[in-house]
C-alpha cells in the first residue's frame, strides 16, 4: 500500500470515529428524549434532555471539532503531508 | 499607533473597535439619564453601527480578483471563525430563535442541535478538502471535480435557489428592524436595509464582507449576552445564567401547572392580531416525538454542510489546517449565542409569569397591564396584545399574546432594563441580519459572475471586466431580494428552514461524494443535483399547496430528506451505469485528500 493510501485509510478511520460521536449526540440520544428527561442525572440541576438541547450536545460538538482537527493534523504529520510555507 | 501590515494588527484593531463600542454604549446610557428620547437612542445605535460597517466596507475596496472572491486567502483562524459566526447567525437566529424556544419548547430545540451539529459535518467531510481545491465558489468545485459546464450550471442553480430563499428573509429582517428603530414605513426601510448591505459588500467583495462580519459579530454578541446576564442578576437568578437557571426552569413548570394551558375559543382568537400567540406548550417538557425532533435536526445539519455562503468562508483561510481549525472556532462563537437563547427564553418567561417578581403580569388586573409603558409601545408595534376573554378583570396566561420576535426585542424593557439596552439589541439584530444577507448576496453574485459569466460565457474576460460584472450582479440580486422581501410572503423563519432543505436536496451528496467517492462522475452528479432538487421541491409543493398527506411524517420543514435520499440514489445509480471518471480526475481527487502540495486550481 502506498503512503498516500495508508494516509487515506487513517483519515477515513478518524472520520468514522468522529461521525459516530456526532451521531450519538445529534441523533442517538434524542431517540430516548422522554426517558432521559425523567433521569435522575441532572447537570446543573436541569432536566437531562433539556440540558442536552440547550448546552450539552452543542458544547460536545465544539470540543469534537477541535479534537478531530488535532488528530487529523497528527495523521498528516505522520505521513509528511503537512503543508509547508509556499505550498499555496 | 498601528504599524505594519493590517493582518498582523487585527487583534489590536478589533480590540480598539470593541473598546470604542463599549464607550459608545456608556455614552448613550449617560445621554439617556440626561433625558435623551427613546427614538433618538434607537436611531443613534442603528445608524452609528451601520456607518462603521460602511466605513470598513469602503476601506476594504479592491480591484483584485483574489481579494474580491476569497479575501486574498489570508484571514486568520480565529477571525474567520468570528466572521463565519456572523455570516451564519441570521436575523432569524438573533431575533426569532429565543421566541421559537419560548413558544414551542423542545420541538424547536431540534434547530439548535441541527444548526450546531452540522459543523461537525463541515469540518470532517468538506471544508478542508474544498480549501485544498483552491476554488473561488462552491460551483467552482463541482464544475472542476466533475468536469463540464452542465454540472457547474446545476450547482449554480441549486445555490441560487437556496440562497435566494434565505436572503429575502434577511433583507426582510433588516427592513423590519430599521423600520422600528428609525421609525420609517417598512416598504422604505427595506431599501434602507438593502443600501446598508450593499455598502458593505460592493466595493470590496469577500474582503470587505469578512472585515465587516467580524465587526458585526462583536456588536451582535455583546447585544445578545449583555441583557441575558443583566436580567439574570437583576431578578436574583444568578450571575452566570447558563449554569444557574435550573430553579427558574422548575419554577416555570410549577407555574404552568398552576395556571394551566387554557385553549381559547375560535371566536376569541379571531380578535387577536395575526402572528401573535399565547403560550401553549410546557417550557421544558419533551413535547415532540423522537422522529419529529431527529428528522428536523438531520435536515438542518445536512443543510448546514451544503449552504454555499458558509462553505465559501473556509476558502479564505491561509491553509487547509487553518480551515479545519477555523470550523471549530466558528462553532465556538456560534455556541456563545445559541447556548444563551434558551436562557433568554427562560428569563423572559419567568419575568412575565412569576407573580413574585415585580415584572410579572399574569394575575395582575388587565387595566394595570394595559397602562404599562412597555405594553403600550409593543402593542402599538403589533407585537403584543391582551384581552379579557373570561371577563374576570385579571390577566390569565391564555389572555396574553406576543409575537416570537418580541422575546428578544422586548424582554429588556419588560425586565426593567434601561432603554439603552433595547437600542443595543436593535443594533445587534441589524448586525446579524446584515452580515448574513451580505454573505448570501455575495455567494449568489460570485457564482453567477465567476461560474456563469467567466467560466461558461466569456472565459477570456479580463479581471477588471469580471469584477464590474460581479458588482452589477450584486446590486441586481440585492434589489430583487428587497423587492420580494417588501411583499412579505413568508415569515422570517419559514423561509430560512426551506433554504436548508433546498441546499440539502441538491448539493449535499454531490459535494460529499465528490471528495469521498472517486467513482462519482459528472452524469451522476448532474442526476443527483437535478433529481434531488426536483423531488424535494415537488414534495414541498405537493404538501404545502395541494394539501398532500405526505409520508413518513416528513413535513414542509423536512422535505430535504426526500430530496437528499433521491439525490443519493440517483447519483450512485447513474454514476455506476456510466463510465468511470478518467485518470486525471481520479488523480485530482487523490491530490485533494492530501493537505500538502499546490492547490488544484492554483492561482486563478
Amino acid at each position: 500500500m502506498s503512503k498516500q493510501e495508508q494516509h487515506w485509510e487513517k483519515t477515513r478511520g478518524l472520520l468514522f470515529i468522529t461521525l459516530a460521536i456526532w451521531f450519538v449526540f445529534s441523533i442517538g440520544i434524542f431517540l430516548f428524549g422522554a426517558e432521559m428527561q425523567e433521569s435522575s442525572i441532572r447537570p446543573f440541576g436541569y432536566p437531562l434532555t433539556y440540558w442536552f438541547t440547550c448546552q450539552g450536545s452543542l458544547a460536545i460538538f465544539v470540543i469534537l471539532i477541535f479534537w478531530f482537527a488535532g488528530r487529523q493534523e497528527k495523521i498528516d504529520d505522520e505521513f509528511g503531508f503537512t503543508e509547508r510555507e509556499g505550498d499555496q | 499607533m498601528i504599524k505594519g501590515k493590517f493582518i498582523d494588527n487585527l487583534p489590536k484593531i478589533y480590540g480598539i473597535y470593541t473598546g470604542g463600542f463599549l464607550v459608545f454604549i456608556i455614552l448613550m446610557s449617560i445621554a439617556e439619564q440626561a433625558g435623551m428620547s427613546k427614538e433618538l437612542i434607537g436611531i443613534f445605535f442603528v445608524s452609528f453601527t451601520v456607518l462603521i460597517y460602511a466605513l470598513i466596507g469602503w476601506l476594504s475596496r479592491t480591484l483584485q480578483s483574489d481579494a474580491y472572491y476569497v479575501a486574498g486567502r489570508q484571514v486568520p483562524t480565529v477571525f474567520n471563525g468570528m466572521a463565519t459566526a456572523a455570516d451564519w447567525m441570521s436575523g432569524a437566529s438573533f431575533v426569532a430563535m429565543a421566541g421559537g424556544i419560548y413558544f414551542k419548547g423542545y420541538g424547536y430545540m431540534a434547530l439548535l442541535v441541527g444548526w450546531t451539529g452540522g459543523y461537525v459535518l463541515v469540518a470532517a467531510l468538506l471544508a478542508p478538502y474544498l480549501r485544498k481545491f483552491g476554488c473561488y465558489t462552491v460551483p467552482d468545485f463541482i464544475g472542476t471535480r466533475y468536469g463540464g459546464n452542465l454540472a457547474r450550471f446545476c450547482a449554480v442553480l441549486v445555490l441560487t435557489l437556496a440562497s435566494f430563499t434565505y436572503v429575502t428573509a434577511q433583507i426582510n429582517a433588516t427592513g423590519r428592524i430599521a423600520s422600528v428603530a428609525l421609525d420609517i414605513p417598512f416598504n422604505i426601510a427595506v431599501y434602507v436595509g438593502l443600501a446598508s448591505i450593499l455598502m458593505c459588500s460592493m466595493l470590496g467583495g469577500m474582503r470587505a464582507v469578512t472585515w465587516t462580519q467580524v465587526a458585526q459579530y462583536i456588536v451582535l454578541i455583546i447585544a445578545y449576552l449583555l441583557p441575558v446576564f443583566w436580567i439574570s442578576s437583576n431578578i436574583g437568578a444568578g450571575f452566570f445564567p447558563h449554569f444557574m437557571l435550573a430553579d427558574e426552569v422548575a419554577r416555570i413548570a410549577e407555574l404552568e401547572g398552576q395556571f394551566g394551558f387554557v385553549k381559547n375559543s375560535a371566536a376569541d382568537m379571531a380578535t387577536v392580531p395575526k402572528g401573535l400567540a399565547q403560550i401553549t406548550k410546557a417550557h421544558s417538557d419533551v413535547n415532540a416525538t423522537p422522529w419529529a425532533f431527529i428528522s428536523l435536526a438531520i435536515c438542518m445539519m445536512a443543510g448546514t454542510a451544503s449552504l454555499p455562503h458558509v462553505m465559501m468562508r473556509y476558502f479564505t483561510t491561509p491553509s487547509v489546517r487553518t480551515a479545519r481549525r477555523s470550523v471549530g472556532w466558528s462553532l465556538f462563537f456560534i455556541f456563545l449565542l445559541y447556548s444563551s437563547a434558551p436562557m433568554l427564553a427562560t428569563l423572559s418567561k419567568i419575568s412575565l409569569m412569576d407573580p413574585n417578581l415585580a415584572t410579572g403580569i399574569i394575575g395582575k388586573s388587565i387595566a394595570e397591564v394595559q397602562a404599562l409603558d412597555w405594553y403600550q409601545n409593543w402593542n402599538q408595534a403589533k407585537l403584543m396584545f391582551v384581552s379579557d376573554f373570561n371577563g374576570n378583570g385579571t390577566l390569565e396566561l391564555n389572555e396574553f399574546f406576543m409575537k416570537g420576535d418580541a422575546v428578544v426585542l422586548a424582554t429588556p424593557e419588560i425586565a426593567g432594563l434601561p432603554y439603552v439596552i433595547s437600542g443595543l439589541v436593535a443594533a445587534g439584530g441589524m448586525a446579524a441580519a446584515m452580515s448574513t444577507a451580505d454573505g448570501l448576496v455575495l455567494a449568489i453574485s460570485n457564482a453567477l459572475s465567476h461560474d456563469i459569466y467567466y467560466k461558461i460565457i466569456n472565459p477570456k474576460a479580463e479581471t477588471a471586466k469580471r469584477l464590474i460584472v460581479a458588482r452589477i450582479l450584486l446590486v441586481l440580486i440585492g434589489f430583487a431580494g428587497a423587492t420580494i422581501a417588501a411583499l412579505e410572503i413568508n415569515d422570517i423563519l419559514g423561509s430560512v428552514i426551506w433554504a436548508f432543505d433546498f441546499a440539502m436536496s441538491g448539493l449535499f451528496f454531490p459535494l460529499v461524494l465528490g471528495v469521498w467517492w472517486k467513482r462519482a462522475n459528472a452524469a451522476g452528479a448532474v442526476a443527483g443535483m437535478l433529481l434531488g432538487l426536483g423531488s424535494g421541491t415537488a414534495y414541498l409543493v405537493w404538501v404545502k399547496w395541494y394539501a398532500g398527506a405526505g409520508f413518513l411524517g416528513i413535513t414542509t420543514n423536512t422535505f430535504g430528506l426526500v430530496g437528499a435520499t433521491v439525490s443519493l440514489v440517483a447519483m450512485i445509480v447513474v454514476s455506476l451505469i456510466t463510465e468511470a471518471p478518467d485518470s486525471a480526475t481520479q488523480k485530482m481527487v487523490d491530490d485533494v485528500r492530501v493537505p500538502s502540495g499546490k492547490t488544484i486550481l492554483g492561482k486563478q
